[in-house]
């Protein structure tokens, strides 16, 4: 594993940060000052913090999240049971796609598992029509038909 | 794409992160030809639309002992899947939370959901109150572990005009 928390050496602060920040960020024109002001911290230290911590890789993304299928575009799991023989070809085959926005292998008869984010929702089907032909192999399609609201937050 | 050419720019200009100086926002508005106070009226406008889902920050899992995960999948009955994933999606160990169709006959489940834990001894005691809470509506289930990542970059805009 690439990081622990030991690791990083996390203190109170940034853990308050790192809470705090999950909630959400300003949209005003001095945003740091802002949070900062909420945390009991001045906006120079708070930005310092968000960067060591960036660099550090305590903080996968900070920003805004965008919903693809609101731009008009799409999003589709996808999963794959590949032969342990051919895994590797597949996988390229797979990646060499940019839709392939993220492939993970997973311990199941189904063992590969990838997201395709399109622009367009017609360009899922090509993709994955395409990925077919190339790799002769069956692609399940599993769109989301519904996406629960969640109020996980990770407890630094 | 239901975005115009100046929220499509400044999506591009911000998906790899808000920059961190005191006015991230007249900084984005710098590079994409807006004021501050445009940026801001724009980004707004994309947040009440759900364009954009919240703005915020993202802890990485495994650097806060969050080290183990799965993929938890259910097959439940249709008639009550809607309210169900509604109640686990509601559990605090639950970061995603999805309705799916199956792919019959390779994949029998239509309820997803991702649980985290400090070890896969935790993720399968939640696992459990996942079962629990689903009771006789579920008629089989499994979990998936990631092994291993084979590729991850995420959402990107392309770039009008690259192929």
């Amino acid at each position: 594993m690439r990081h622990r928390a030991a690791d990083l050496a996390l203190d109170a602060t940034d853990r308050r940060i790192l809470n705090a920040l999950q909630d959400g960020f300003p949209l005003v024109p001095r945003p740091y000052a802002e949070a900062a002001g909420h945390l009991g911290l001045d906006e120079v230290e708070l930005i310092a913090r968000l960067k060591r911590m960036q660099e550090q890789g305590a903080v996968t993304r900070f920003g805004p999240f965008f919903d693809a299928a609101a731009m008009g575009g799409a999003f589709c799991l996808c999963a794959m049971a590949v032969p342990a023989a051919r895994f590797d070809e597949v996988v390229s085959l797979v990646n060499a796609h940019a839709e392939v926005a993220h492939n993970y292998e997973r311990a199941h008869r189904l063992n590969m598992w990838f997201v395709l984010a399109t622009e367009t929702p017609e360009a899922i089907e090509r993709v994955a029509g395409e990925i077919e032909a190339a790799t002769g192999l069956r692609v399940c399609r599993l769109p989301k038909e519904r996406e629960f609201f969640v109020g996980f937050r990770v407890a630094a | 794409m239901r975005l115009d050419a100046t929220d499509r720019a400044i999506v591009e200009a911000t998906q790899a992160g808000l920059p961190l100086v005191p006015a991230p926002y007249a900084e984005i508005g710098a590079a994409v030809g807006l004021t501050e106070a445009e940026v801001i009226a724009r980004m707004s406008e994309m947040q009440a639309r759900g364009v954009i889902r919240r703005i915020a920050l993202a802890p990485n899992h495994y650097a806060l002992g969050l080290a183990a995960n799965g993929m938890t999948v259910w097959d439940v009955a249709d008639p009550r899947a809607e309210e169900l994933g509604e109640r686990v999606g509601e559990l605090d160990f639950v970061s995603h939370c999805y309705l799916r169709p199956r792919a019959l006959p390779d994949w029998p489940y239509n309820l997803f959901a991702m649980v985290h834990g400090c070890d896969r001894d935790e993720v399968e005691s939640k696992r459990g109150r996942i079962a629990s809470l689903l009771g006789p509506a579920c008629r089989s289930s499994d979990i998936l572990y990631s092994t291993r990542i084979l590729k991850k970059t995420g959402l990107r805009l392309r770039h009008k005009g690259a192929s």
